[in-house]
């Protein structure tokens, strides 16, 4: 064998080799990133980027399936995330996708609360058929507060109000 | 816990499911390991071996095969391990072919031809991940041995000391016409289990109920008890099967999950202190351990008529450069023995696709190991995490003790580059571990069930006053 071929040959390895690692590290960078998009407002304003519109679909087709609710809930003003400002869980966000988070210390809860004043299954936060966000109590121990008042039924939750279980503080926002 | 439970929120995006970039990938896996095969045929004989066609296939078919199983079994599992295994362990076959091409280091005494063998092992190891995949629906079943794991592990660790050493190491167990195990290889994955279950439950006692003394927290007794006890079987797996390597491996994974579970750097600190203590007391008087230490030390000196392995692998690395001698150009046989194939097939790597190639290479590890903690941030329940980290802790401390050992970081242990090196049960042991890891992704990444219409709650809301 020439000298020449194998010396492609070995640099061609090498490239190949290579190559692959590239390539995980992008599927690596589309997970790290893709959560983002799961934001509606960035989703929207974003331009037509490949990527962006494929992550969006499935989760738009959830959202009809899930109640037929896809078209209201597009209105301005409405909520996108959740954001825990105080307690241990502080800086966390979820994104608001049509879905009922649970809040608790149970280990399936949508968030999971690591707080000694919370019950195990403490409260929810759904939307309605309005796209409106409520929030209720599920008949915790310490009770949940909304602002400065002790919920005793599902309250639609205004933009950036807190809510408050032990001592996490939970608010919506855009 | 906090830090641990901050992250649980983001595995609830709805992840896609990203089979088909696995897909891509797996085929990419196939062809590069079929290539290098192809490569080194042309540089030994000039011709493409007579097995390409037969080897392409073969691997092809199995990567199909477990592609298909996790397609059905694992839909949500993370695309980058398979691949990565798959990746791993082909090269590996090709080294340890290339090496057999050797007729020096593979003389009959020597084992002859090692990666027919090493082949049938691989076959196995993938028998065994897609066992996992297909009969453990969920990791979270393992949970409920966890202290038949911890009985386990310990037979399987102790078990060697009833058969003769090999090597200057007791860690085979030797079954006559069926071959010799490593059970220590298997050990690693049941200890993660066991360590997993029992931080799950005493997580809260270890963190909370402490002294602060100095800015540490001190734990007390009783929870100290634990970390002693394991102390004192690593050390003493290293005093009776003079086995450095799984000492230092299970030690430091139980370090790691301590760490992790409890957030306490004090735990950190006892880890290191004791591991100090305990390794430089058994180098004082173990000879097996002085020798290995003495040769990372002083790798010029001259033994049985030539310099040390440490010192012929770090030649080897030498001569590869940045670019390599290209593969089956290289003069890692000069190693010896069969050593090139199993501890040093790294320096073999490092020499015939140089430092390009051999960083290529545990960047592969490291993302393996990435998605394996990335695993452990998603997953949603607190067994799983520990798991994760558990069973990616004991593979990076393996990684780490093997590559730190050729490159003479640290000294060199018995202990088989994971997927890459020769040796029957650190494959299998390895398939069944990235089995497992996929199985906790797939659940972390399995988008939750969509909530059921609550009709029922919003009738009751009107009724109440």
């Amino acid at each position: 064998m020439s000298e020449l071929t194998l010396t492609v040959m070995r640099l061609g390895f090498l490239a190949v080799l290579w190559l692959f690692v590239i390539v995980a590290v992008q599927v690596i960078r589309s997970d790290l990133f893709g959560t983002r998009v799961t934001q509606r407002g960035a989703a929207r304003r974003g331009g037509p980027e490949p990527r962006t519109q494929r992550q969006a679909a499935p989760q738009q087709q959830r959202r009809q399936e899930s109640g037929g609710r896809g078209g209201n809930r597009q209105r301005r003003g409405a909520p996108t995330k959740l954001v825990v400002s105080e307690g241990t869980l502080a800086g966390t966000t979820v994104a608001l996708q049509g879905q009922t988070i649970t809040l608790g210390r149970a280990h399936d809860s949508t968030i999971v609360l690591d707080d000694d004043y919370a019950s195990s299954r403490h409260a929810r936060i759904y939307p309605d058929r309005d796209g409106q966000w409520i929030v209720e109590d599920l008949g915790s121990t310490n009770g949940t507060y909304l602002d400065r008042t002790r919920l005793t039924t599902a309250t639609p939750i205004p933009l950036g109000a807190p809510i408050r279980i032990g001592k996490t503080v939970i608010e919506l926002r855009k | 816990m906090s830090s641990t439970t901050t992250t649980t929120t983001v595995g609830t995006f709805a992840a896609p499911s990203r089979r088909n970039t696995e897909l891509a990938l797996l085929v990419f896996a196939v062809l590069i390991p079929v290539f290098a095969y192809v490569n080194v045929g042309l540089a030994k004989d000039g011709s493409v071996p007579a097995g390409a066609l037969g080897y392409t296939l073969g691997l092809g078919l199995l990567a199909g095969v477990t592609h298909l199983v996790v397609r059905k079994w694992a839909p949500y599992a993370d695309p980058l391990m398979l691949p990565i295994a798959t990746l791993l362990n082909g090269l590996g076959l090709v080294f340890i072919w290339r090496l057999d091409q050797e007729p020096k280091i593979s003389t009959p005494q020597l084992g002859g031809a090692m990666a027919p063998g090493q082949l049938m092992w691989s076959t196995l190891g993938v028998a065994l991940f897609l066992g996992v995949l297909v009969f453990l629906k969920d990791h979270r079943v393992l949970q409920r041995y966890t202290y038949i794991s911890m009985v386990v592990a310990l037979v399987l660790l102790i078990a060697p000391i009833f058969f003769p050493a090999r090597f200057g190491a007791r860690i085979w167990i030797t079954i006559p016409g069926v071959g010799s195990l490593q059970p220590g290889e298997f050990a690693k994955i049941i200890i993660a289990i066991f360590f997993a279950g029992y931080l799950m439950v005493k997580r809260d006692a270890l963190a909370l109920a402490s002294r602060r003394f100095l800015g540490m927290y001190l734990p007390r007794g009783r929870d100290l008890g634990p970390i002693l006890v394991i102390w004192a079987l690593s050390l003493m797996i290293l005093v009776f099967e003079t086995d450095l390597g799984t000492s230092l491996l299970f030690f430091g994974l139980f370090v790691i999950m301590l760490y992790v579970a409890t957030e306490r750097t004090s735990w950190i600190v006892f880890g290191l202190l004791l591991s100090a203590g305990g390794a430089v007391a058994v180098a004082t008087f173990e000879s097996h351990v002085q020798v290995r230490v003495h040769n990372w030390l002083n790798p010029l000196e001259l033994q049985n008529g030539g310099v040390t392995e440490t010192a012929q692998s770090m030649y080897s690395f030498g001569s590869g450069g940045i670019l390599g001698s290209g593969l089956g150009q290289g003069y890692s046989r000069l190693i010896g023995g069969i050593a090139p194939k199993s501890d040093y097939i790294l320096a073999t790597v490092g020499e015939e696709i140089g430092l390009a190639g051999l960083m290529a290479i545990l960047l592969l590890y490291g993302l393996l190991i990435e998605r394996g903690i990335r695993t452990a941030l998603a997953a949603r329940d607190p067994f799983g995490k520990l798991l994760a980290v558990g069973l990616s802790g004991a593979f990076a401390l393996q990684v780490f003790v093997v590559a730190g050992g050729v490159t003479g970081l640290i000294p060199l242990t018995g202990m088989t580059m994971p997927f890459l090196a020769q040796g029957g049960s650190s494959v299998i042991a390895n398939w069944a571990l990235v089995g497992i890891l996929l199985r906790i992704s797939d659940t972390a990444r399995r988008p939750a069930p969509a909530p059921a219409p609550s009709t029922d709650a919003e009738m009751t809301q009107v009724v109440r006053p």
